[in-house]
């Protein structure tokens, strides 16, 4: 296999930059209640019903930890291959704003549950380990709506108190195609674990980028700055793409690059400066009285440990190994559990190589254009691999099998009942072949003649008129081989 | 029939029982004490109406129950009610009615007690004289312009002018305990973790603790008993049994240890406060109780450790009192100066003070020199206390340095107001369950108290040791009602 270089740098005026970029993740926790209370966490309710007593922070309220939630984020550690820690701390982070009830926000600072761990790209120029400082619990904010009246703020409340974990990446990443992969990789691990269902655009998995840029060949990174609350992955990419320029413009221009937060506009493509270092709010961080140190069990972490699916990584070795196909297939079949069920469903009776074709090819090609998931798929598994047969049986050509798969497509009929009442079955006699092919060689002496002078490329023009001629019916293979005979 | 009001806690509950008189000539004769009572202050909220509904509706009932069954309490405005307003004695929560009610007047309620009303207290529960609240002054029933000590004033005040039968209170550095000491009735902090924090309004997390307030130790007993126990809504709650405190008082405390501190020898401390110490511990030994001198070398750190700790706490528990949500709202322009505004009208200046100190402790390079280094002496002063009691069975000691001052005395020196909880703070620190019992009076006719500590959830220790001092102290609480 050929492999690509790495080749992501900055072209400034007088040198060549590299990208350095390290990512917080907030990813919300697939619950059914709330990290200190039993309120739902439904997405998409009227604002202002999914509020306990607790999440509006009235007098005298105390959080209770949701075990579930503590138990999800194990389970995200170790599917990160991270140390788990058995004593952690919630701290109190001390903020004001209108859509933080409690006028702090419970999180976890010096001791965060998760320590250490790793994720795995699988980039064109070959594999990349990106390291994971840490991953913490903390509570969400509400929502401020700042556009239904001229004079007010209304405040929602609904999202306040759901569970977050924040997956802090080391700057390892050089590249917004390497934020993809990452982020992509790290939503596929916890779809895996179902302890984030990864929706960007409800706003379950966000992310703040940390950028900043350095000489080609320098080994201190360069000041940086953070760019808050970016909710798609292409946003991500837009924004340092934009943010890495504005820096290297600044220090060609022999300017500094200041440490501060900035904004990402959506619209304008450009990243803005929200507040600098020295506007940086003191969060007096302490650990939350109301609640205890989190002490947790090895055989908790044991438990958990045993209920682990396969994950990603994991999965793609097995296929590469077992099934006989490529590590860029794999990869591509492993991305979704539910892509890597399908296929493993469809290979249970059919050819591997040609199932993994098929699913790549043809059915992620159908899924795209009605933009469904591979579970809402118009054909079953079941289905693809009867076809899949079809033509590994010699039954159906393959351009036949597309032209059954359209149909399959809207009524998920099985192949073999559309093939029979189509009459699409593979024209294979060679007595009959023989009689089409005499017939066209008749009709076309011309062309046999030149064919034969050396002008050899019009075989496959025979080809195309037998094919033609047998409605598409005729085996290619035995097509070839009387061709050959005949025309010597 | 003799005045209800006179009567102990437990011989209401008895003479309820027994249809010697009913819930609601017990309600009626705190009520009339009370609507005479102006002048002392004690009432923010009075649910007197309401009151007399519960009772009347209890005697109606063919089988009473509970431990307090008929009895109507009048609480701390530190504890949320629901549907009655609930103020923490502040400005900011003026307009403040709860839709919940907090775990330990619930508790009392369901043994077959009721509300009678809400008490003053210093705002927040920040305070050692009840100036604080914004509801003014609580005055001492043992003497006119008298401060009945703090935060807990209204409730020691109420219990002492005979009009509630019992009362609860918070302690967080000694509001229990020193009003109690101040007004020459019984206040107990239980052990940290022992009663449920949900639903009272939080002053230092670490340290809050609702305890009882009664007339005698067996009062003590009885109510202690109703409000314990475990919640899960309260995570730093203990899931350990409760004794029944009541049945098992008893004067028997023959050959048990108490340990006497000399770092509570304190300077300028009055001879009278010395004198009555030494009657504790000639009672004791009369009880057939082993005195024992012993140390608890870090105390002296114990009130500045305190006066970092509770702030810091209190400056993020209060950040909730934003206008936002819930109580009083002042205008502003812009979101800040709505904060602003609302929270310099709303908190008095003793919560301000506070909130800047905790705020201060906590601020990113004070850290470490301050809260870090408090939790640090905290730790001490814990482990003082732990090896004490490998020794002893109870720590005893003067509940306050002083006697009951006048109003307005200590307002503008609040370390001299600090001061006065030197006795009581370390115990919160340490998360342990002490009492205060009214012991004597001093040169002025001004009740003092003793306080006894004893181990964490080894409340009926120091119980019993109370009750074997009770009985001999014979302390009468010699009150003529000026205030009518």
């Amino acid at each position: 296999m050929s492999e690509k270089k790495f080749d992501y740098f900055i072209k400034g005026e007088k040198n060549k930059w590299e990208v350095i970029i390290g990512l917080e993740v907030h990813a919300q926790v697939l619950s059914k209640s709330k990290l200190f209370s039993s309120s739902s966490t439904k997405f998409g309710a009227e604002p202002n019903t999914q509020v306990s007593l607790v999440d509006s922070a009235l007098p005298g309220m105390l959080p209770v930890i949701n075990q579930f939630c503590i138990e999800q984020s194990i389970k995200t550690g170790l599917g990160l291959k991270a140390k788990i820690n058995r004593h952690s701390v919630f701290d109190r982070k001390n903020y004001f704003y209108a859509d933080l009830p409690q006028g702090y926000q419970i999180s976890q600072y010096k001791n965060p549950i998760v320590g250490e761990g790793e994720v795995i790209l699988d980039m064109p120029y070959g594999t990349k380990k990106i390291a994971i400082e840490r991953l913490h619990l903390e509570q969400d904010a509400g929502k401020s709506i700042h556009d239904m009246d001229p004079e007010n703020t209304f405040v929602d409340l609904n999202r306040s108190g759901i569970a977050l974990m924040e997956i802090v990446s080391k700057p390892d990443l050089r590249s917004p195609e390497e934020v993809n992969a990452y982020v992509k990789k790290l939503r596929s691990i916890m779809r895996y674990l179902a302890t984030c269902d990864g929706n960007m655009q409800e706003g379950s998995l966000r992310a703040d980028v940390n950028v900043s840029v350095r000489r080609v060949g320098e080994k201190k990174y360069g000041t940086r700055c953070e760019i808050k609350n970016v909710n798609s992955i292409k946003f991500m990419q837009m924004a340092i793409e934009h943010e890495a320029k504005r820096q290297v413009k600044l220090l060609e221009d022999g300017k500094a690059v200041d440490q501060e937060t900035r904004l990402f506009d959506i619209k304008k493509n450009i990243t803005k400066s929200m507040r600098l270092k020295e506007e940086a709010h003191d969060y007096r961080y302490f650990p939350d009285p109301d609640l205890l140190p989190l002490e947790i069990d090895k055989s908790l972490i044991d438990k958990l440990k045993k209920t682990l699916p396969e994950l990603p990584d994991e999965k793609k070795d097995r296929f590469i190994k077992n099934y006989n196909i490529s590590a860029y297939e794999a990869n591509i079949l492993v991305s979704e559990k539910e892509i890597s069920d399908y296929y493993e469903e469809v290979i249970k009776h059919a050819d591997k190589k040609l199932a993994a074709n098929w699913i790549m090819g043809d059915l992620f090609a159908v899924l795209n254009r009605k933009n469904l998931s591979i579970k809402r798929s118009p054909v079953s598994a079941k289905n693809l691999s009867i076809l899949i047969n079809l033509i590994s049986s010699g039954e159906i050509s393959g351009r036949i099998a597309k032209e059954v798969f359209e149909i399959m497509i809207e009524k998920n009929d099985n192949p073999k009942e559309i093939v029979k009442s189509k009459g699409l079955r593979q024209q294979s006699d060679p007595k009959e072949l023989e009689k089409i092919i005499t017939e066209i060689l008749t009709k076309n002496k011309d062309k046999v003649a030149q064919y034969r002078n050396g002008k050899e490329k019009l075989f496959g023009f025979f080809v195309g008129q037998v094919m033609k001629s047998s409605g598409g019916r005729a085996n290619p293979k035995l097509v070839n081989e009387i061709l050959k005979s005949k025309l010597k | 029939m003799s005045d209800l009001s006179n009567y102990t806690l437990v011989d209401l509950v008895e003479g309820i029982k027994n249809k010697n008189f009913t819930s609601e000539e017990v309600t009626k004769s705190f009520i009339k004490n009370s609507e005479v009572s102006d002048k002392l202050n004690t009432f923010i909220t009075k649910s007197f109406d309401q009151a007399l509904v519960s009772a009347k509706n209890f005697d109606k009932k063919s089988k009473p129950n509970g431990l307090l069954g008929g009895i109507p309490i009048a609480v701390k405005d530190m504890f949320c009610t629901k549907d009655v307003k609930t103020t923490a004695g502040s400005k900011i929560l003026n307009n403040f009615v709860p839709t919940y009610e907090s775990t330990v007047t619930n508790k009392l309620w369901s043994e077959g007690a009721f509300l009678l009303g809400k008490l003053n207290c210093d705002e927040f529960a920040m305070g050692s004289s009840n100036e604080t609240s914004f509801f003014g002054n609580v005055t001492n029933p043992f003497g006119d312009k008298i401060v009945p000590g703090g935060s807990s004033g209204g409730s020691a005040s109420a219990l002492a002018a005979n009009l509630t039968p019992a009362s609860i209170g918070t302690d967080t550095g000694g509001s229990i305990r020193q009003p109690a000491s101040f007004t020459g009735t019984v206040g107990l902090k239980p052990t940290y973790g022992r009663c449920s924090r949900w639903g009272i309004v939080a002053f230092a997390s670490s340290l809050d603790q609702a305890g009882p307030l009664t007339k005698t130790v067996e009062d003590c007993a009885l109510l202690l008993q109703a409000m314990s126990g475990y919640d899960p809504k309260d995570s730093t709650s203990v899931n350990i049994k409760v004794n029944d405190f009541s049945s098992n008082l008893t004067e028997k405390v023959k050959d048990l240890t108490i340990g006497i501190p000399k770092e509570y020898r304190v300077e300028n401390m009055p001879t009278e406060i010395d004198k009555l110490w030494k009657k504790g511990i000639d009672f004791l030994k009369d009880a057939g109780v082993v005195i024992k001198d012993i140390s608890l070398p870090h105390t002296m750190y114990a009130l500045p450790t305190y006066y970092i700790v509770a702030p810091a706490e209190a400056s993020s528990n209060l950040a909730r009192y934003d206008g936002v949500k819930y109580g009083h709202r002042s205008k502003g322009n812009n979101l800040i100066e709505m904060y602003e505004n609302t929270r310099s009208e709303g908190f008095g200046d003793e919560v301000k003070r506070r909130i800047l100190i905790g705020t201060y402790v906590l601020s990113s390079g004070y850290y470490d020199a301050y809260y870090l280094k408090a939790q640090k002496v905290r730790k001490l002063i814990k482990e003082d206390f732990d090896k004490a009691f490998n020794n002893v069975d109870a720590i005893l000691t003067p509940s306050t340095p002083s006697s009951a001052f006048k109003m307005g005395e200590k307002k503008d020196d609040p370390v001299s107001m600090y001061l006065n909880d030197i006795f009581t703070v370390p115990v919160n620190l340490a998360g342990l369950p002490a009492i205060s019992i009214p012991s004597g009076y001093d040169k002025n006719n001004l009740p003092l108290g003793l306080q006894l500590i004893g181990r964490p959830f080894d409340e009926q220790m120091i119980l019993n040791l109370s009750l074997a001092l009770q009985r001999r102290m014979n302390f009468k609480r010699n009150i003529k009602a000026w205030w009518k």
